[in-house]
């Protein structure tokens, strides 16, 4: 007869094996349905709405195409998760929406379209060290404050008016250099004023002297005196840096007053875009405009453009930065094989990316900026926006000086 | 400075002020008769002007004629709204009509933006671009419309309230709630009815708007804070008062921005708000209390 309350050695065995599955299933049912959030942080409301709706939309494009095939791969094909923020236009609100997000649980954050919120963000960011992607937000202080954990595809103001002032003065010089004075306008926050800083310096010295430089709150009703002004002062050249609403807004006034000049300028317009072309297009044909655009030569961006489309939406340059910060981050994480903050920002650091649809080439990052991003010299007629400048990507000839009113 | 540009300014000032007159009729209208703040008055706006641009571009109904459809809709709107939540809800005190108009502007602003999105848009009509010369300045033709018709419409509001029946019972009812009801005049009739004219005259205000401005779900934010700013300094419960004020701080605006640049431009209508509140509270027309 046995004693009850001896073990035999296969029921030793038997009672091993059921107690390593306890305690390893919920492991593998995690490592199963294991998600990287991602915190998407934009203004989907207040004055920059259309531009956070338009980023928000091609982060999501982003993850679902990055989930459909299979997911994160060295990760066991991990999905990614977005958490939607809204930053509601306000610094303010962008952090406390990034401490949100931190609770629960965020890798990394892509966000912010303003450059305001994105300082204040990267900053909340920093305190845990989670990566955090610049997706639109050009300010260089974004980049410049030594943050290890931000990171921006696309170029910043510094580069853009570099190589806006060389665009500018390359048709400049091909219409017999008629632009010799110019007037610029600006939105208040950091993006407007900064931008109008650097072009404020660096015109003269393709010859292009700087009659004013105006600046106006947002929102703004109404732009009429600051057209009456530029009308009095007679430039050849405005020269706009502004957010979507004020920009239409200023951009219609010039229109509606006749206010002729040789061309009407801008440098990262927040609203010239398909909407504007699309809304009101006597007054978008022959505006032209400095800012983030995709290779027009590349299949995947007029793919991806047509899908897009064919949803009823509009492809704006919101949207392919966004989508293409995504997909970076997804790059990241496959070379790294792990959501690690620290693993990520090291993967980051030696991304050499090249997926993208963008005229950059090879991602290189110093200091949190990808030196290859560069901005385009774009037109718009009263139906199409064509790349202008460079002419590697350039799909047309601009037309400088744009006809006269009269 | 050169007198052109001062001219011009002027012009545009006053043009301005004529639409800022519009929005703030209704507003001065509903304190003036109910005493109480409609911190709804933003929403409807901004509710009004979306309904103007779908009649066009759904209905393809120019927004000038979408006049003979907002005024009604909008006077139905404010009337139902009164008797069927605002009225029922407060039980005949103003502090509870604040804290529901209050309520009631988060909730449409935030229906407009699950429905409409945070996108602004802008319409183009036929004549948005015709421009009327004024003197020094070139005027977009439907501006000049707007502050046609707004001061018609004032007009016609001061003289509704000053020669009709109705307007008789409009003011009895805002200067002696308990008079005006013993002497038989249906006291929460005449609050909806006012109401409803207050709503009514967004209506108005978004059809002459969208021509030559945006819409959004946060538009409202835009024109009602410049719209307290009138009616606080015209004198809350006149209506000369919101033109005078409307005219007034359309001028401001446009020479603050004239002399201290776009952006330190707005001050002057804060300014304008704070010296009117430390000098003559009541405002320029308002009955001292």
């Amino acid at each position: 007869m046995t004693n009850p309350t001896h073990f035999s050695r296969r029921r030793l065995i038997q009672a091993g094996a059921a107690a390593s599955a306890a305690l390893g299933a919920p492991g593998l049912l995690l490592a199963q349905a294991r998600t990287v959030k991602i915190g998407l942080v934009h203004p989907v409301s207040g004055g920059l709405s259309y531009s956070g709706g338009q980023s928000r939309m091609g982060a999501q494009l982003a993850i679902d195409e990055i989930n459909a095939a299979g997911g994160i791969r060295s990760m066991g094909g991990a999905k990614l998760e977005a958490l939607l923020g809204d930053s509601q236009s306000r610094p303010e609100v962008g952090v406390s929406e990034v401490e949100r997000m931190q609770q629960e649980g965020v890798s990394a954050y892509v966000g912010c379209f303003a450059s305001a919120i994105a300082l204040a963000a990267t900053q909340a960011a920093a305190k845990y060290n989670t990566p955090f992607l610049i997706d639109v937000g050009v300010s260089d202080l974004i980049v410049d404050r030594g943050l290890k954990n931000v990171f921006r595809l696309a170029p910043g103001f510094g580069k853009c008016v570099d190589e806006a002032i060389v665009g500018l003065d390359e048709v400049n010089k091909t219409a017999r250099g008629i632009a010799k004075k110019v007037v610029l306008v600006h939105e208040e926050s950091e993006f407007g004023t900064g931008t109008a800083k650097l072009l404020a310096s660096k015109l003269p010295t393709i010859g292009v002297e700087v009659a004013d430089v105006i600046k106006h709150a947002n929102p703004t009703r109404d732009f009429t005196n600051v057209a009456l002004r530029i009308k009095t002062l007679r430039p050849d050249l405005v020269i706009m840096s502004n957010y979507q609403n004020e920009y239409v807004l200023m951009a219609r006034t010039l229109h509606q007053q006749k206010v002729d000049l040789a061309g009407m300028f801008s440098v990262l317009g927040g609203g010239f875009n398909y909407k504007l072309v699309k809304e009101q297009p006597d007054v978008a044909q022959y505006m032209m405009d400095f800012n983030h655009w995709y290779n027009p030569r590349n299949s995947k961006a007029v793919d991806m453009k047509k899908r897009v489309e064919a949803k009823g939406d509009l492809f704006t340059f919101e949207v392919y930065c966004s989508y293409n910060s995504i997909k970076l981050y997804a790059d990241a994480l496959q070379r790294a094989g792990t959501s690690d903050k620290e693993k990520v920002i090291s993967a980051l650091e030696t991304s050499t990316w090249s997926d993208h649809f963008m005229p950059y080439g090879p991602t290189k990052f110093v200091n949190g900026q990808n030196t290859g991003g560069r901005a385009a010299l774009l037109q718009a007629t009263k139906t199409d926006i064509d790349v202008v400048w460079p002419n590697e990507f350039a799909a047309v000839k601009p037309v400088f000086p744009r006809p006269k009113y009269n | 400075m050169d007198i052109t540009i001062l001219a011009a300014a002027t012009i545009n000032g006053l043009l301005l002020g004529g639409i800022y007159t519009l929005v703030a009729c209704g507003l001065t209208l509903i304190y003036g008769v109910l005493h109480i703040i409609n911190f709804a008055h933003g929403s409807m706006l901004m509710l009004a002007m979306f309904g103007v641009y779908y009649l066009l571009m759904v209905f393809k109904v120019d927004p000038y004629i979408s006049l003979f459809i907002m005024v009604p809709v909008m006077y139905g709107f404010g009337y139902v709204l009164y008797k069927g939540v605002i009225g029922r809800l407060s039980n005949s005190k103003d502090e509870n009509i604040l804290l529901i108009t209050l309520g009631l502007s988060i909730f449409l602003e935030n229906v407009a933006l699950m429905l409409f999105k945070g996108d602004s848009r802008t319409i183009s009509v036929s004549y948005s671009d015709i421009m009327v010369e004024l003197g020094p300045t070139l005027v977009p033709m439907p501006k000049l419309i707007s502050f046609g018709v707004s001061m018609l419409l004032c007009i016609g509001l001061g003289l509704l309230i000053q020669k009709t029946d109705l307007g008789k019972s409009i003011r009895a009812v805002a200067k002696e709630r308990v008079g005006a009801r013993l002497v038989g005049i249906d006291v929460d009739k005449i609050f909806a009815i006012s109401y409803g004219i207050g709503l009514a005259t967004l209506g108005a205000a978004a059809c002459l708007l969208m021509p030559i401005f945006y819409v959004s779900p946060t538009i409202g934010h835009v024109f009602v804070l410049v719209a307290f700013t009138v009616v606080v300094l015209g004198g809350m419960g006149s209506f000369l008062g919101a033109v005078v004020g409307g005219l007034i701080v359309g001028l401001t605006e446009s020479f603050g921005g004239l002399f201290l640049g776009e952006s330190l431009g707005q001050i002057g209508i804060s300014l304008i708000f704070i010296l009117i509140l430390l000098l003559k509270p009541s405002g320029l027309f308002g009955a001292s209390r």
